[in-house]
């Protein structure tokens, strides 16, 4: 068996992180292949030949594929599809858009943010917010999978496949790219930190969120931020951490002013040691956190910041 | 332009959910039930669509257990005209895979023949996250998925998406498929009049075997199991306390 799996490339570059965790739930199953997609995508192809397991990497590189528009980019893996048992992907915002669409061409029943896999038809994925764990075996010849990352370890680096060239597919000329809005930072990305400090709507205001922030940054911690705090426009929707938001597994959480709604707990309750901030003691987030503190945020978390 | 909306049927968000004790799936006996959230921000934006003159007709369609005709009046007194109920199981424990609607709503497109599909970007039960895409690949129309911003001008939509590094804006073909995220809209919440109103709108009702679609499930479930409990910690006294903790446990 085979796999084909798509590399998250943005903007010429590999997300190493989600990729290579890709890679380690992808290997059970079959040589992998990597597919890297780009308007330049030479050097990610090169990176991600790096990573151990990839047997092969194929290189699409094309002004088509730059902005990871759904429709071309699933008519370039179905015309690659040829005898792949399985193709996935890490399940990132552009593979979420563009999988069910490749499932769906070739008749296929995908399989979203599968969380562990059992044999080569049979995988785990969270259902209803991660309230419950559905395993389900798939009757399709060929399985489209989008791995939830945060629940695999990255697989190594060391390796040293070929890269190939692979022809571009016709363009289906449905869409086009106007513009990307994207934050600049200097943190580490959510899905990969170590670290997360997020707020909640118990901030009050987007000016308060630079509590949060000044405490991440002394950690060197990513920012996240609850679906309350996003709604009230206190965070941008890029930091929101939940079932509908960003999925993180980082060593320590820190969750300040957040209540603890399910929605939220879906996307950080696997994080290894979690720490509650909130005045109020019923919060359901102390259900769930290592160390809870009881109190005023606007006066622990500036002390907090102060003696770590 | 007429735009069509999927609504599903779905445990209501506040409910506790419980895995039954033999593992076949979640209890969604005798549990409260409401139209999935994201597509109540759908149908919404159709509405808006239709109060700005953009759109003339909202159909709105769903597709599952019998019942399902109560998400329908709701979204018939919201402000949808018309609905579309496709009978496709007889237990609410059987959920129909995105792939087996994204056929339905595809027959249903090809007799409709709307101009716009407006759908929810994922249901809050099976959190699949792939109808939209789907019924854009089987239509071979455009897809605009988690949309915050949706503007049509004429023969193309401009939407603003959600996606892991910020926002990003395409503009897309029509027809097109567009799938809402949470901050598209805030939904209106049905008067009582309209609600009075959408109980006389007309709601067909169909089966799946009338569009001739086969909805046996692809994915075979195996079982449906409690995640792992966390276990609640401690409440520490202050900060001192806390930053103590974490540096014994290495973290700091």
């Amino acid at each position: 068996m085979a796999v084909l799996l798509l590399a998250e490339v943005t903007d010429g570059a590999l997300a190493m992180d989600a990729t290579a965790k890709a890679v380690s739930a992808a290997k059970s199953l079959g040589d992998v292949t990597v597919l890297c997609a780009g308007a330049s995508a030479s050097e990610a192809a090169k990176e991600a030949a790096t990573i151990e397991g990839v047997a092969k990497v194929l290189l699409a590189e094309d002004a088509l594929y730059g902005h990871r528009l759904a429709e071309p980019t699933a008519a370039l893996i179905v015309s690659l599809a040829g005898d792949y048992s399985h193709i996935c992907a890490p399940a990132t915002t552009d593979a979420k858009n563009i999988m069910p669409r490749v499932a769906a061409l070739l008749d296929s029943m995908i399989l979203t943010d599968v969380s562990a896999v059992v044999d080569a038809d049979t995988f785990e994925r969270p259902i209803y917010a991660g309230n419950a764990i559905q395993t389900v075996k798939s009757k399709d010849e060929k399985k489209v999978i989008t791995f939830r990352t945060s629940t695999f370890d990255a697989a190594g680096t060391g390796g040293s496949a070929s890269v190939e060239d692979a022809a571009k597919a016709d363009d289906p000329a449905l869409s086009e790219w106007i513009e990307d809005k994207v934050a600049e930072s200097d943190r580490p990305e959510l899905t990969s930190a170590g670290i997360v400090v997020s707020g909640g709507r118990g901030l009050g205001s987007e000016e308060n969120f630079a509590l949060i922030e000044k405490l991440a940054d002394k950690l060197g911690a990513a920012v996240g931020a609850s679906r309350a705090a996003v709604d009230s426009g206190y965070a941008p929707n890029d930091w929101q951490v939940g079932q509908t938001g960003k999925v993180v597994a980082p060593d320590l959480y820190i969750a300040v002013g957040i209540s603890g709604a399910i929605q939220h707990l879906a996307g950080m309750k696997d994080s290894k040691v979690i720490v509650a901030i909130n005045k109020d003691e019923e919060a359901p987030i102390f259900q769930v956190a290592d160390y809870g503190l009881v109190g005023d945020l606007f006066e622990l978390v500036p002390e907090l910041t102060e003696k770590l | 332009m007429k735009v069509l909306v999927p609504v599903k049927r779905v445990i209501d968000y506040n409910v506790k959910v419980r895995v039954k004790s033999d593992g076949s799936g979640v209890d969604l006996a005798n549990v409260k039930m409401s139209m999935n959230p994201f597509d109540e921000i759908a149908v919404e934006e159709a509405i808006r669509l239709k109060e700005a003159g953009t759109a003339e007709e909202i159909v709105v369609v769903s597709i599952g257990v019998k019942q399902a005709q109560e998400t329908l009046r709701t979204a018939l007194a919201m402000g949808a005209d018309r609905a579309i109920l496709i009978v496709a199981a007889d237990d609410v424990h059987q959920d129909i895979e995105p792939l087996a609607v994204a056929k339905l709503l595809k027959a249903v497109i090809d007799e409709e023949q709307p101009g716009l599909v407006i759908a929810g970007k994922q249901a809050i039960d099976n959190d699949m996250n792939a109808t939209g895409q789907m019924l854009a690949a089987l239509t071979g129309w455009s897809q605009a998925t988690f949309a915050n911003e949706l503007k049509i001008e004429g023969d193309s939509a401009t939407v603003s998406r959600e996606v892991d590094g910020g926002l990003q804006t395409i503009k897309v073909k029509m027809p097109a498929i567009i799938t809402a995220d949470l901050r598209l809209n805030e939904p209106r919440y049905a008067s009582l009049p309209n609600i009075m109103k959408a109980k006389k709108k007309p709601l067909e009702e169909k089966t799946a075997a009338d569009y001739g679609v086969d909805v046996s499930p692809r994915l075979e479930i195996v079982k449906t199991s409690e995640p792992e409990a966390r276990q609640a910690g401690e409440v520490v006294a202050d900060v001192d306390t806390l930053v103590a903790k974490l540096k014994e446990k290495g973290i700091v």
